[in-house]
């Protein structure tokens, strides 16, 4: 087992699964000769060449579009959105057409397409290479939202994704992408999409998160630990869609408190859908009222770097966060 | 009267075929027009004035090789591939056993994985790019397959029509741009679409032909088919075929086109009607006589009645079909 960075163990999946199965192609803006804005697909067109590795125009509306007439010829597509905050354009390709082809067909055509974005924000990125837009996604019946947060997790669930039959949007935190390194196996693995992972277990209190609060929030739940003796259990979605409502409810069931953090703003974020999963089937189960710690609604991100520090979520709101949740 | 067909490599059957499939396509929307004023359809859309142009496009393709993106007006291509009557009437009345997506769509919205018809929405242009797609993945995979879609005029204003027809260019896909040019986007005439005469000017935009032809005239369009589809197979690009044609009908059955164009507009181009001008160059050559061609139309009618009869006595989806085919069963 070897130690990689969350951007390596991708660049991994991606190879070995086109090394796996000849369908499988990635198409995107600069993933060819240059690897890939962020590096992710370096060296993928020397192995397999510009066909499969394809440089597109600047066409977020083609790109899933070609994803998907190539999807139903066949093919198992992997198309690259540079930046999430740049997916817009496509978005009828995907909720129109990507989410609805197999119920519009009554199931005689699917849409395999894994459509990759890294989102997230704290890297100077300012309003347009700092957005989270898995919320907006999250309305929509016949997609899948993987959002890992580990290097295992992502390489795994990547492999999932390309094999799964639906559309699978996933999400890479770019701030993560070099920062959070972690143990990949060398062999083959997949893991499965719909399970949250429980990243570190307790008694005291259930924190809902994914993306890299995870890490915030692993990191206040230790000094928690530490500081006061108190034990919160940290669930790590990885998949938004479909959501892991059992795991989330048996660790509710089991601490009665509740926090949800994550790093997209706070009204009808998936914090949001969390609560109101909680308070539909565990309501009687809670110690205290749901606390969802996000950002303010306000635009993600400025560039100055105050108001980007002033925007994002820091290992010390967290700890606040639960301390006060476990005192109530 | 001059044959025009056999230079083509058309045999004289294979005008009759053509023939029949206009009358057949014609027969089925004058149907679906009385089922939906006598109250037992809720919508369709028309697409008489467009028979020949579809007809002859897909005449010049290879049902169940060649892949089809039809938009929604497109009866004639369906009709012609070998989608039936029967499939068409089930769609209309949105029956369980509809082949196209189950009653879930509006009547039009064609599917057929062994056709190669692959499924459509209602958002226009959508389809283009989906195209280019399935072109790139057959090039990939070293097939030999052409991909024809289609589309109004009023779609090729939307910018997924640019972003297909350019990357198919760049990768010298084989695509077949069919724009049906009716002159309307539902109530918006040509002159408020665009500032140039046709689709097909643009093409030169993106480095391919682009050629314009009579809609109206099943010959003339399959001839520019015929080029665009070995030019494809060639390994030569794209090529945009508009096909000037009218749509005798409003929109849809809940559009009212008095409000936007005149009687004396659409009675100029009824004068210009593929179907009656076919009917005379086939009888003129001595291939259809009026006995033959009264016949045909009996026994197509038939067809329909039957077809008609069918999906109105056929069932609907049951309530809790409502909850399959979200995702992978």
């Amino acid at each position: 087992m070897a130690i990689k960075t969350l951007l390596e163990a991708i660049r991994e999946a991606l190879a070995e699964e086109m090394r796996r199965d000849d369908r499988v192609f990635v198409l995107g803006e600069d993933v060819g000769v240059r690897g890939g804005v962020f590096r992710v697909t370096q060296g993928l067109i020397e192995e397999f060449g510009p066909m499969r590795v394809l440089d597109t125009p600047l066409a977020e509306s083609l790109i899933v579009g070609a994803a998907i007439g190539a999807a139903a010829y066949g093919l198992r597509p992997v198309a690259e959105i540079q930046f999430a905050d740049f997916i817009h354009p496509a978005m009828d390709q995907i909720i129109n057409e990507a989410a609805k082809i197999r119920y519009r067909s009554n199931g005689a055509w699917s849409c395999p397409i894994v459509i990759r974005a890294p989102y997230g924000g704290g890297v100077h990125g300012a309003l347009y290479h700092s957005q989270s837009v898995e919320a907006l996604f999250y309305h929509v019946p016949g997609l899948k939202i993987v959002a890992p947060s580990t290097p295992y997790d992502a390489k795994g669930l990547l492999k999932a994704a390309i094999r799964d039959p639906d559309p699978v949007l996933f999400f890479e935190h770019k701030k993560a992408y070099r920062s959070i390194r972690g143990e990949v196996p060398d062999e083959d693995y997949v893991l499965p999409i719909g399970k949250a992972d429980v990243k570190r277990p307790g008694e005291h209190l259930t924190v809902i998160t994914y993306g890299y609060n995870v890490h915030l929030c692993l990191e206040a739940a230790d000094r928690l630990a530490r500081d006061e003796g108190i034990e919160a259990e940290i669930i790590d979605l990885r998949t938004l869609s479909p959501i892991d409502k059992e795991t989330i409810l048996t660790s509710v069931r089991k601490t009665g408190r509740v926090m949800i953090s994550h790093e997209d703003t706070k009204t009808g974020g998936i914090g949001a859908e969390v609560s109101a999963i909680i308070a539909e089937e565990a309501l009687f189960y809670l110690d205290a009222p749901i606390i969802r710690v996000a950002p303010p609604d306000v635009h993600p991100m400025p560039f100055n770097h105050k108001l980007e520090a002033a925007f994002m979520p820091t290992v010390e709101q967290q700890y606040a966060a639960m301390r006060d949740l476990a005192r109530y | 009267m001059e044959n025009r067909h056999a230079a083509l490599g058309l045999t004289d059957d294979d005008v009759l075929k053509i023939y029949e499939k206009m009358l057949l396509t014609r027969l089925v929307d004058q149907r679906a027009w009385l089922l939906n004023r006598m109250g037992k359809v809720h919508f369709l859309v028309p697409c008489q004035g467009h028979e020949a142009a579809q007809v002859a496009a897909a005449w010049a393709l290879r049902p169940g090789i060649d892949w089809v993106l039809a938009y929604y007006r497109d009866l004639g291509v369906a009709l012609t591939l070998g989608s039936t009557p029967r499939d068409y009437l089930l769609s209309l009345f949105a029956k369980a056993e509809d082949t196209y997506s189950g009653g879930r769509q509006m009547p039009s919205h064609w599917s057929s994985p062994s056709l190669k018809i692959f499924t459509g929405s209602s958002p226009v242009a959508t389809q283009l790019p989906q195209a280019a797609g399935v072109a790139y993945a057959a090039k990939l995979r070293g097939d030999d397959v052409v991909v024809y879609v289609s589309f109004g005029e009023g779609s090729a204003s939307a910018g997924d029509a640019h972003e297909a027809m350019n990357f198919a260019a760049v990768h010298k896909l084989p695509v077949i741009f069919f724009c049906q040019n009716n002159l309307y986007a539902i109530s918006v005439s040509r002159d408020k679409q665009m500032a140039v005469e046709h689709v097909a000017d643009r093409a030169a935009g993106y480095g391919f032909p682009g050629v314009v032809v009579d809609g109206m005239d099943p010959l003339a369009v399959y001839g520019a088919m015929k080029e665009a589809v070995a030019r494809a197979r060639r390994g030569e690009g794209p090529t945009l075929v508009e096909a000037m044609v009218y749509r005798f009908m409003p929109h849809s059955s809940d559009d009212d086109d008095r409000t936007y164009r005149g009687r004396e507009e659409v009675e100029a181009w009824k004068q210009r009607d593929g179907l009656p001008r076919f009917r005379d160059y086939l009888m003129g050559l001595g291939l259809l006589t009026p006995e033959a061609d009264e016949a045909l139309h009996r026994r197509l009618a038939a067809e329909v009645d039957a077809a008609a009869a069918y999906a109105e006595a056929a069932a609907d989806p049951e309530p809790e079909d409502l909850l399959r085919h979200v995702y992978a069963e």
